[in-house]
């Protein structure tokens, strides 16, 4: 049922000075790429990625940008949330080299799926898209599961100076990727769209939600595709016929704010 | 061939099967996809005349037999949404438009945005269960819902539609009153006032702390409203509330529905609920011989 069930935060790491890491026991059975709604007690409920995947242990990782981050960002270990889900579909992971690309917090939700590439010996390559250096995390990580790194910095404080998608394209023109898995700024992965052409493409796209369940319209992209269902992850073929991707999303009223 | 059209004042309908106000409906794109997927019209988002966000969430919890929600009328307000409506109409999608007002000029006013925008009809939205000054409010003072209603009719040529809450002491009254303000039809009924507190944070889950509650468990009480409604006043009624099944279609019309809608089953068997239940109505009339829908309104009440 979609309630939410109340879970006390078992770890907390702090990733960097805006970024953290929560986990907590929930033991219900999860893909990358799908998510959650996290209930801040007397302050909000926001839909968040999973960014751990254990049988009984879930995590999530994010950077505080608003009220509702700001909360959850000063909570820590032991404090209770309200969680539901998981919701939405998450990544297909198949192929044999897959090129992700993140673009600031959106590594976090990257993560899974550049593990579960790993366990399924799919080569990876992940480019990690950050304003500075200090934004970085989950480095080791990626190290750990085997992917090869490259970091992209706007200031050039680390790896190639310049956008997550002009590293991309060098490496698109270099390497034969059978796929790229995207979740980042949305004008990002819509630059990154164009770039693929014809290589198979999933982008995971952030909307303001409401009920999670798809029916109150709020996630609504396109013809009615319900980014709590249908999404949040979609592929090229689809974003290509979708006239919100990457110009325009809703906010809490309805209106059309433009990215 | 088993006939289930239906008509509601000059409203033809090729089901009696209508999305409800507040699914699916905030944008043109997804009011298309619930028309596309068998439903005979739909009823637009409420909306008044400034932009609001509504509630900070949760706006939403599932319960055992129902949802429960406290949106809090979140709209773009009816100058933003003229696109969604022209976009609809342009694929000739049979639009009612919900709007909500606190006052007589106020709903006017809506009244005549959304008719020069092209919607077919206008449901008013006199039962919003948790949204200060309007809805509920509006709905429970008799002379104000025939003031409203009568001022609506006086100043729009389109089919006009009233949805009332169950949450009266008569709705058999309320419902007299919008028929003496020359309304075309009743909507019956909104969701349920209702709460729901959780056991270890030990605080109302919602936002707003109370909320309407809707699905199957308003089922019996929509019925109760449908019934009284069309046993005493002598006026279309669209049943709405907790309406899943074919048979739950069905028990509407025999208690005098002309029309369903349909909005948190969407959650309970997806958006092609529409088409499903008018299989299951076709089914049922097919094995009771029955070959027109028109022959079951009301059925309850000989």
């Amino acid at each position: 049922m979609n309630s939410p069930q109340i879970a006390k935060i078992t770890e907390a790491k702090t990733e960097n000075k805006d970024v953290k890491t929560f986990m907590f026991e929930y033991p219900k059975k999860m893909i990358p790429g799908q998510f959650f709604m996290i209930w801040i007690p007397g302050v909000d409920e926001i839909p968040m990625s999973v960014s751990y995947i254990d049988k009984d242990v879930k995590g999530i990782t994010f950077r505080k940008v608003g009220e509702a981050t700001n909360a959850l960002f000063d909570l820590g270990k032991g404090d209770k949330i309200g969680i539901r889900g998981p919701y939405g579909n998450g990544f297909k992971i198949n192929g044999k080299q897959i090129l992700f690309v993140g673009g600031g917090t959106g590594v976090a939700m990257l993560a899974p799926a550049v593990e579960e590439a790993g366990i399924n010996n799919i080569s990876s390559t992940i480019i990690i898209g950050v304003k500075n250096s200090s934004e970085l995390f989950f480095e080791d990580r990626f190290k750990k599961c085997g992917a090869e790194i490259h970091i992209s910095t706007d200031d050039g404080s680390k790896g190639y100076k310049g956008f997550a998608t002009d590293l991309a394209a060098e490496l698109l023109s270099k390497e034969k990727f059978t796929s790229v898995l995207t979740c980042g700024p949305e004008i990002m992965m819509k630059s990154l769209l164009d770039l693929c052409k014809n290589i198979p493409f999933q982008a995971s796209l952030e909307r303001y939600m409401k009920c999670g369940v798809g029916i109150c319209s709020q996630c609504c992209i396109g013809e009615g595709l319900r980014v709590c269902i249908e999404g949040p992850v979609f592929d090229g073929k689809t974003l290509k016929n979708i006239e919100d991707f990457g110009v325009y999303k809703r906010d809490a009223a309805g209106r059309k704010i433009r990215f | 061939m088993i006939d289930i059209t239906t008509k509601i004042a000059s409203l033809r309908l090729r089901n009696p099967t209508i999305l409800a106000s507040g699914i699916m409906d905030e944008d043109a794109g997804s009011m298309k996809r619930i028309f596309d997927c068998g439903a005979s019209a739909v009823v637009t988002k409420s909306i008044g005349l400034k932009s609001r966000e509504g509630y900070p969430n949760p706006t939403f919890v599932e319960l055992e037999h129902g949802i429960l929600n406290a949106m809090g009328l979140p709209n773009p307000g009816i100058n933003e949404f003229e696109g969604e409506i022209r976009k609809l109409k342009d694929s000739n999608v049979l639009t009612i438009g919900s709007i909500f007002g606190s006052n007589s000029h106020e709903f006017v006013e809506l009244s005549k945005k959304m008719q020069n925008y092209g919607v077919d009809a206008l449901e008013l939205n006199m039962s919003c269960p948790h949204a200060k000054g309007y809805g509920l409010e509006i709905g429970s003072d008799p002379k104000l819902v025939r003031e409203i209603t009568s001022k609506v009719k006086e100043s729009t040529n389109i089919p006009v539609f009233v949805k009332l809450s169950s949450n009266l002491t008569d709705i058999v009254e309320i419902a007299k009153s919008a028929e003496d303000g020359n309304a075309d039809g009743i909507v019956a009924i909104n969701s349920v006032k209702a709460m729901k507190i959780d056991l270890e944070l030990k605080m109302p889950v919602l936002a707003n702390k109370t909320g309407g509650y809707s699905g199957m468990a308003i089922k019996p009480i929509g019925m109760r409203c449908v019934y009284e409604i069309t046993k005493n006043a002598d006026i279309p009624v669209i049943g709405v509330g907790g309406v899943t099944t074919g048979e739950d279609a069905l028990e509407y019309i025999m208690a005098g529905a002309s029309a369903v809608q349909i909005g948190s089953g969407v959650h309970y068997r997806g958006v092609d609920i529409f088409k499903k239940i008018c299989r299951e109505m076709e089914c049922w009339m097919e094995n009771h011989n029955y070959t027109r829908l028109s022959e079951l309104v009301g059925v309850a009440h000989e």
